[in-house]
């Protein structure tokens, strides 16, 4: 007999096509009941979810849903992706989420993203308030200023892995565990090239519509926003900025906490997450 | 200024920063105010921390900030915009001059290197 203790976590491949192109995407799940899906950050993939694929409580009641953008993680890049530049843009974000939560069979879903994960959902609920239960911005703003520049990292002569890390360490509390800490750097070293500057496309240029986030319909579609003061890049000034665009959405601030809330402090931002996810439902 | 030269101890002593390092051999300046001090680094070691004297006296790059702002960076528990040398970049507390390729190319070293003057717990 093995002593293995296996978490709940269950991984697994699947092909999805969008505008004649198959992606081979990898998702894991945990748990049943009503679908909550998790958007990972820019430059990372869905291992930022584990402790929220692994919560007992949410999993009693949610089934945990998080995927591997293509490009990101064990999904793979577009077969021709070595003559293409990365660029995320906001209308291909919005059909890969539709089209993997519509391949999924997910009625009703709620979905929480953080960072770009974060914006991509306010346009969610914009577009697609149908579509949705509820959509929780983890680190989302509607409009994000870049405060350096993407050249530096996809070049050959700076390690794309190494300035990764080195800038979104930045981003992080200083409150945080350094076991945490440095797991969200391994994933921010181990990104392709290039990935992360095509993924700031979005969160940096692309994805901004801060003159069009107060036609979002709370009333259909309730949005939330949870953001950690530490972090300089969605700042709680800009979470508070689009909050305030947007009528009817709710915002916290978690103090000691950075860009990373689900994955730099769990046991924090589960104190933040578990009232809103119980809100939703009830 | 003794605050300033503290750092080259530091450094030495830890050998997790100068394996970070291993590749850096270079000068750059660390701007304090209007003082500018020139670090000169070997191998990740910091062979000489000495205050700028005269313009001709220089390094590859420059990161500046007030005093204030650095003691608030070296606090333990720094608060929010100054507890990295990025997030005081992302708000315009620090100002970075001159040839940054070094700098970008061995990013978490400098930070390493100058959150080492960061107070200890307790």
């Amino acid at each position: 007999m093995s002593n293995i203790k296996f978490e709940n976590i269950s991984g697994k491949y699947f092909n999805l096509m969008i505008k004649n192109q198959t992606y081979r995407i990898y998702m894991e799940e945990s748990g049943k009941g009503i679908p909550l899906v998790c958007l990972h950050t820019a430059g990372s993939d869905s291992r930022q979810f584990r402790h929220v694929l692994n919560d007992k409580q949410i999993t009693k009641q949610f089934r945990v849903i998080a995927f591997d953008l293509p490009w990101h993680g064990k999904s793979n890049p577009p077969e021709d992706h070595k003559d293409i530049e990365y660029k995320l843009t906001t209308k291909d974000y919005l059909e890969l989420v539709t089209s993997f939560c519509k391949s999924m069979n997910l009625t009703k879903p709620i979905i929480m993203g953080c960072s770009m994960g974060g914006r991509i959902v306010l346009h969610l609920a914009l577009k697609f308030p149908d579509l949705f239960k509820s959509v929780i911005a983890l680190e989302g703003a509607d409009k994000l200023d870049p405060y350096y520049d993407l050249e530096w990292l996809n070049r050959p002569d700076v390690h794309g892995g190494e300035i990764q890390a080195a800038y979104v360490s930045s981003q992080i509390a200083p409150q945080s565990e350094t076991k945490y800490r440095d797991e969200i750097l391994w994933h921010y070293k181990q990104g392709g090239p290039g990935v992360f500057k095509g993924d700031l496309h979005f969160y940096w240029q692309d994805g901004n519509f801060e003159k069009k986030s107060h036609l979002i319909n709370t009333k259909k579609c309730p949005v939330y926003l949870l953001s950690g003061e530490y972090d300089c890049s969605c700042t709680p000034e800009k979470t508070i900025e689009t909050a305030r665009r947007i009528r009817g959405s709710k915002y916290k601030i978690i103090p000691g906490i950075g860009h990373f809330p689900m994955s730099e402090n769990p046991k924090l931002f589960f104190k933040y997450l578990k009232p809103i996810l119980k809100e939703i439902i009830s | 200024m003794k605050l300033i030269k503290n750092i080259k101890k530091l450094v030495n002593n830890n050998t997790q920063i100068i394996s970070k390092g291993r590749w850096v051999s270079l000068k750059f300046i660390l701007g304090v105010d209007a003082e500018d001090f020139i670090f000169e680094i070997n191998c990740g070691k910091i062979v000489s921390i000495e205050k700028r004297t005269v313009d001709t006296k220089t390094g590859l790059f420059k990161i500046s900030a007030s005093l204030t702002s650095w003691k608030k960076h070296w606090l333990y528990m720094p608060p929010r915009d100054y507890h990295d040398l990025f997030a005081m970049l992302s708000k315009k507390i620090i100002k970075i001059d001159g040839n940054i390729l070094p700098l970008m190319q061995n990013l978490q070293f400098f930070k390493d290197l100058i959150a080492s003057n960061r107070e200890k717990k307790g």
